[in-house]
């Protein structure tokens, strides 16, 4: 059932890494940019939880976002581009099922994500022990937590990527799904600010958004600290996962927008 | 048991004019081991039925099974049996030959594919292209992959959809002299081309479809024998009268008639010198698959109406 799911997994990985500078080096820029700016302004002003400073807070934040927005990105952007190329042709003619495919796709995006997580974590490392002012560690304390959030958050975003990747004909609508669904979505979610800072309304609001928990149970397997408890978030993330993967094998399966 | 066997297979697009029929109950089958061809104009259908065929495109009714596997309901095991060169000349960018070869084999859990892959590189003169990426081919070579791509895991079956179109002389040579051996060797060939002299010579067997419907099935023999015996051909400056226009095919100056006797070439020639016009280059050809096409398409035509 599963024959040749290993080369689809190892093809993509590969797509990804002989651009690196692009799909890894790029994304973890973008972060130490935001991890410079908001914690050089917000350090002094801002404390999140009892004895966590508010670089320390804004670190996994960072990280977990570019476990997210990396993964989706690389899926949705292979699956969209081997569309248009017409690409996509060479797979379809194969017997690969619609488990294989989705594996592939997903694990090898999770495998960006978390390198790109990786790479953002050691930069926020860096940063840290380079600072005459912060005195800090970033040892999680419970890392088992921290990886069982990236693993199922890179899994999560993977499959949404892959989902929006079978369903987008061009890449304006592609971009159209990124700007105004993950990129507000990852930005509300809590990076920047525990959500116990907001209105209840927006409190209320917060809860609703799945990625407020995955990034929330991420950041508590550094503090033991977070908003909501991990189990919770645990649930809430499983769930989501097993939906949207149920989603996208579905669609693999029927063969949506790629089999007339 | 045929290698290919299409049943009544229908296909019904949805487009904004309302439905249209692409494929009209096509019932043909390709015994194992055979060269056969598909022709018909563009939009005839062909490119739906090879689709369906290979599991791009889902039937409306009907179905086709290859060596007895039905495509729809055991897609997997049927498509190992295939090797489909798409019609669209379609390409990775982000890998080299060799490294494209070595996914489409891994793909089909092939493994250890290595001197298969060599011996489809040498025969299709991709050797020295092994490591160059995919964007750096020619047309001419990006096709060649398409071939190799489609037979890296041994198909039985293979289906070639236009594989010449806009390849040069050299290359179709060199492709059709690799298809043909592989034919030798037991694999059986189904092509589709638009280039009749291509089917004429390589083609056992011939189907030709129209508007979705088979129109002629037969061996290139026998559809040959059927069509008019001869053909007088000249060149002309002026125009021809209509009444002559009508019963000649005309391709720029040069006027065609297809003709069973000498007594209907004289007519002809008479008529010609009648209306004032002098005929030029003047010959009698056998008739070829092209003068068959055309007198099939042709005839279906009248039936219709």
């Amino acid at each position: 059932m599963m024959t040749g799911w290993t080369m689809l997994f190892y093809k993509e990985v590969l797509r990804f890494w002989k651009v690196s500078f692009q799909t890894v080096a790029a994304p973890v820029l973008t972060a130490v940019m935001y991890l410079m700016i908001f914690g050089h302004v917000l350090e002094a002003h801002v404390q999140v939880y009892d004895g966590v400073s508010y670089t320390a807070f804004l670190i996994p934040g960072l990280v977990m976002m570019s476990v997210l927005q990396n993964a989706f990105a690389n899926s949705s952007s292979s699956m969209v581009q081997s569309k248009i190329m017409g690409n996509l042709v060479f797979l379809l003619l194969t017997p690969l099922s619609h488990w294989s495919w989705y594996f592939a796709y997903a694990l090898s995006a999770m495998v960006r994500g978390l390198l790109v997580g990786a790479g953002v974590l050691l930069a926020g490392v860096l940063f840290v022990w380079q600072s005459s002012v912060l005195n800090f560690s970033l040892m999680p304390t419970q890392p088992l937590w921290v990886l069982t959030f990236a693993v199922l958050g890179a899994l999560m975003l993977g499959t949404l990527g892959l989902i929006a990747g079978l369903w987008a004909d061009k890449f304006d609508q592609m971009a159209a799904f990124q700007n105004f669904i993950i990129m507000p979505m990852t930005f509300l979610s809590g990076v920047f600010y525990s959500i116990h800072s907001l209105p209840n309304f927006w409190q209320s609001v917060s809860h609703l958004n799945p990625f407020f928990y995955m990034i929330d149970g991420f950041r508590f397997g550094f503090f033991g600290q977070s908003d909501v408890s991990p189990w919770l978030s645990l649930g809430v993330v499983g769930v989501c996962l097993s939906l949207v993967s149920a989603i996208a094998l579905h669609l693999l399966r029927t063969g949506y927008k790629i089999r007339g | 048991m045929p290698a290919i066997s299409f049943q009544s297979v229908s296909k019904t697009f949805q487009t904004a004019r309302g439905p249209f029929q692409a494929l009209d109950g096509v019932r043909f089958d390709v015994q194992k081991g055979e060269f056969f061809g598909l022709l018909g104009p563009n939009g005839a259908g062909k490119t739906t039925l090879i689709s369906i065929l290979a599991g791009l495109a889902k039937a409306t009714s009907g179905s086709v099974l290859v060596h007895g596997v039905d495509v729809a309901t055991q897609s997997a095991q049927a498509r190992r049996m295939l090797g489909v060169v798409p019609q669209e000349l379609v390409f990775d960018p982000f890998f080299n030959v060799r490294e494209a070869l070595k996914f489409q084999s891994g793909y089909f859990g092939v493994k250890h594919n290595d001197d298969w892959i060599d011996e489809l590189l040498h025969s299709l003169g991709l050797t020295d292209k092994a490591h160059h990426n995919m964007r750096q081919l020619s047309g001419g070579m990006k096709r060649r992959m398409l071939v190799a791509q489609a037979l890296v895991h041994k198909p039985p079956v293979i289906v070639l959809d236009e594989p010449t179109a806009g390849v040069d002389v050299e290359l179709r040579q060199t492709l059709w002299q690799f298809i043909a051996k592989l034919n030798r060797e037991g694999s059986t060939v189904l092509l589709t081309t638009h280039y009749l002299e291509e089917a004429e010579a390589l083609c056992g067997r011939i189907a030709m479809l129209k508007n979705g419907k088979v129109v002629a099935l037969d061996s290139t023999t026998e559809l040959l024998k059927a069509a008019s015996s001869n053909v007088l051909r000249f060149k002309l400056d002026a125009e021809l009268p209509p009444a002559l226009a009508a019963m000649a095919r005309v391709t720029g100056r040069i006027v065609q008639f297809p003709a069973h006797d000498a007594l209907e070439i004289e007519r002809y020639l008479a008529a010609v010198r009648e209306a004032g016009l002098h005929a030029q280059d003047v010959e009698i050809r056998k008739a070829d698959l092209e003068d068959v096409f055309l007198d099939v398409m042709h005839k279906s035509e009248e039936v219709k109406a």
